[in-house]
């Protein structure tokens, strides 16, 4: 059993960043990644924006030193650069030095390739090597292999938007009850075109740059990115005298069990999952000192969000924003690359804007911050809801 | 540390396992590529409105979680937690093919909220209006033995008490074209009972839900005690053998204390020499039984594995059918399940009776 959950790496690919130091440099210069789409060939092109990687498949491959008859979708490409980046900072040498394992997560698994070759796979040899790639757990499979993960515990959460926190909650799970001693954690979405008609068919893309929190807000831009952390037990930490970024303190996940893809008014799950993660860190929501909100800048969530916050926190919730106007809403990844973010924030003691923000909401009054403001930060609360009811809630913290 | 008690099961499968009182009574036999699950009397347990919209796979996972809950006398538990290898794909392809179809025109929103990996879980959930933690796991052959595992750490730490956890994977028309294509799936049909002696590439797909009710607390239904599982993202055919031993070395068993065997052999000629290896050596002597001759191979077809040894261990009686060797043991007390598909994804489970 490990009492601490510490957080030893991190790694990510996101619209505002090839790395972390690139997207920190974008979030405190407030440097959006949002842009018309260039990467896919949609019909919408001209009613949507995106949070597209600036890097080509070919790119990526060539970033990973994999030949071309390589089977690796978009998800799994950006999974491995992102999973490479948090084992390399995490100054692993020897993977299997410690029992380690990979959580990852994802909605959108091999798609990108199974919508390019859907009906072209039943002639063309040379494309069916992507068939068996379709699988979400595929990416995962490839991502473990890159960073050297063989004969361990391996698997893939898909629970729509919130995947990537229920990896990390999962990872810390495995960690507490000494069934790992380190495990990489988190998620990978790329774009797609089934992802962009599936919300565009709901009607909740915005058609212009999104705006979380706003009263105005047309709803949400898809993004892709990959995040992960790595996670170390209180053994390892000392006996590789590790430097430790932060700590996974608590965090909890609940169902909202209200509708399909809807959040309920109220947002009875979302409260849940913030009430549970309180408990299991064992904090007062006035210990908690900056929250990373889910804030998709969707009409439905961003209230359900609100009031669940105001719920648990009352009207004097602490600084809350949503780093979503800066990278998209990317879906299975969106808990690992805020999970990165939080703890970029308290590292940094500093809060990041809410952008795009002008009016607020009529609903409540709570509103979110607006400017960089550096702030001692002890605690950070991240937030990520999905389709299915699926509420989650990962408390990071500074000290163990 | 609390014990796992399997406390109930539900099934919807190729086979009649739905009801306990022809609960594998007689195995039905196939000649086909492909082997659909037998449609339960959907309208028994969900209104038939609702029913219109979902998929067989979600169908036949509402119907195995509500058997499994009946059986268990619950009517809520504190977690759902789902396994499916390829999510619900009746829906995904519907949408796809509507996209790629139309060019991205004349779309509606119904198959994609329903190609989400976790509609499933999240429709049980709505079912039963659970608000508990709420999982779905999506990682090839393991998928519901990550579902098993992640039960297994909160019951074993006192988090949860009973929780409900399944694997759900449905058969659709364009992904069994492609697999055929791929040989994964075989091209020519063969009768079940000759599957494992083909020696040709691919398997015999299928589909169904397999749902059981875990709990720390022991009950009437009881059906056997989860001793202990491990997965494996990969595995060597050359060290089979020796993970097998440190497993059951972990839990301080040797070969001759294992009754029985249960593997999950698909008939293909590439990788069932991981099962072959134990089967002709360690365990040539332990009485041995294949499952997936009479359901077909899916993902989460494992999960049929997991309900056929909790059921032996019950009732002390096996389906003759399934056996691969001829050995009958003494006792019904431990049984170890292995299983892989296409060489990843491996995973031993340990039962034993309770």
């Amino acid at each position: 059993m490990s009492k601490g959950i510490a957080i030893t790496g991190m790694g990510i690919i996101s619209a505002i960043g090839n790395n972390v130091a690139e997207n920190y440099h974008a979030l405190i210069n407030e440097r959006i990644g949002i842009s018309r789409v260039s990467k896919i060939d949609t019909i919408h092109e001209n009613d949507i924006m995106v949070g597209e990687i600036a890097y080509t498949n070919q790119e990526l491959e060539s970033l990973l030193n994999l030949t071309p008859e390589n089977n690796y979708s978009r998800t799994a490409f950006l999974g491995a650069i992102a999973a490479k980046e948090a084992v390399k900072h995490a100054g692993i040498t020897d993977i299997s030095a410690y029992k380690t394992g990979l959580i990852s997560a994802t909605s959108v698994g091999g798609m990108d390739m199974t919508e390019k070759y859907y009906y072209q796979y039943l002639e063309d040899e040379n494309v069916q090597k992507y068939i068996a790639g379709h699988n979400a757990g595929d990416s995962t499979q490839k991502i473990a292999q890159q960073l050297g993960i063989e004969e361990s515990l391996v698997t893939t959460i898909s629970t729509a938007c919130s995947s990537a926190a229920n990896a990390i909650m999962l990872g810390a799970r495995l960690i507490k009850a000494g069934k790992l001693d380190r495990v990489v954690v988190g998620g990978t979405d790329c774009m797609s075109k089934f992802t962009i008609n599936g919300f565009k068919t709901l009607m909740i893309l915005s058609d212009t740059y999104n705006a979380p929190f706003d009263d105005n807000r047309k709803g949400l831009n898809l993004g892709e990115a990959a995040a992960y952390l790595v996670l170390e037990s209180d053994h390892v930490v000392k006996a590789e005298n590790k430097t430790v970024l932060a700590y996974v303190k608590g965090y909890g996940n609940a169902n909202d069990a209200f509708h399909q893809t809807a959040s309920s008014e109220n947002g009875d799950g979302a409260t849940l999952a913030m009430e549970k993660a309180l408990e299991i860190a064992n904090y007062k929501p006035e210990d908690i000192d900056y929250i990373n909100a889910h804030g998709t800048a969707t009409g439905n969530n961003d209230l359900s969000e609100g009031r669940a916050i105001i719920r648990v926190f009352g009207e004097k919730a602490p600084e809350f924003s949503s780093t979503k106007a800066y990278t998209g809403h990317t879906l299975a990844a969106a808990g690992g690359i805020e999970a990165v973010y939080a703890i970029l924030a308290l590292q940094n003691n500093v809060i990041f804007p809410n952008l795009n923000f002008k009016t607020q909401m009529q609903e409540f009054s709570i509103t979110p911050q607006l400017k960089l403001k550096e702030k001692a930060l002890k605690t950070v609360m991240s937030n990520s809801f999905g389709f299915g009811g699926n509420c989650s809630t990962v408390i990071f913290s500074k000290k163990e | 540390m609390e014990k796992v008690y399997i406390n109930s099961f539900g099934s919807v499968s190729a086979q009649n396992t739905e009801y306990d009182s022809s609960f594998l009574k007689d195995i039905i036999s196939y000649n086909d590529t492909t082997i659909p699950a037998i449609n339960p009397i959907y309208k028994d347990f969900i209104p038939p409105a609702a029913a219109r919209r979902m998929a067989k796979g979600v169908k036949m996972g509402i119907v195995a979680s509500k058997l499994a809950l009946q059986k268990a006398n619950l009517n809520n538990v504190d977690a759902i937690i789902t396994g499916t290898g390829m999510g619900c794909l009746h829906d995904s392809e519907k949408f796809l093919s509507a996209i790629i179809d139309n060019d991205e025109q004349y779309l509606t929103p119904t198959p994609f909220i329903q190609s989400t990996h976790n509609t499933v879980g999240g429709q049980i959930a709505l079912e039963i209006q659970c608000k508990g933690y709420n999982f779905t796991y999506v990682h090839g052959s393991n998928s519901f033995e990550s579902a098993l595992l992640d039960a297994k750490l909160q019951l074993e730490l006192n988090e949860a008490k009973n929780i409900l956890i399944g694997g759900v994977d449905e058969l659709a028309k364009h992904t069994v074209l492609l697999n055929k294509t791929i040989n994964h799936i075989k091209k020519e049909p063969v009768e079940s009972a000759e599957l494992l002696e083909t020696n040709t590439k691919g398997a015999i797909f299928g589909e169904g839900a397999n749902f059981f009710v875990v709990s720390n607390e022991k009950q009437d239904s009881t059906l056997a005690v989860v001793d202990g599982l491990e997965i494996y993202n990969t595995l060597e055919v050359d060290s089979i053998t020796d993970k097998a031993r440190e497993f059951l070395k972990e839990h301080n068993l040797n070969v001759s204390e294992i009754d029985t065997l249960i593997l999950g052999n698909n008939g293909d000629e590439e990788f069932d020499i991981y099962y072959n290896t134990l089967t002709s050596g360690d365990f040539k002597n332990t009485q041995q039984m294949v499952y997936k001759p009479w359901i077909g191979e899916c993902y989460t077809a494992s999960s049929f594995g997991l309900l056929l040894a909790a059921n032996i261990l019950k009732t002390k009686t096996v389906p003759e059918t399934f056996q691969l060797n001829a050995i009958i043991p003494s006792q019904y007390k431990t049984i170890l399940l292995y299983n892989q598909y296409r060489g990843e994804n491996h995973s031993f489970t340990l039962l034993r009776q309770c």
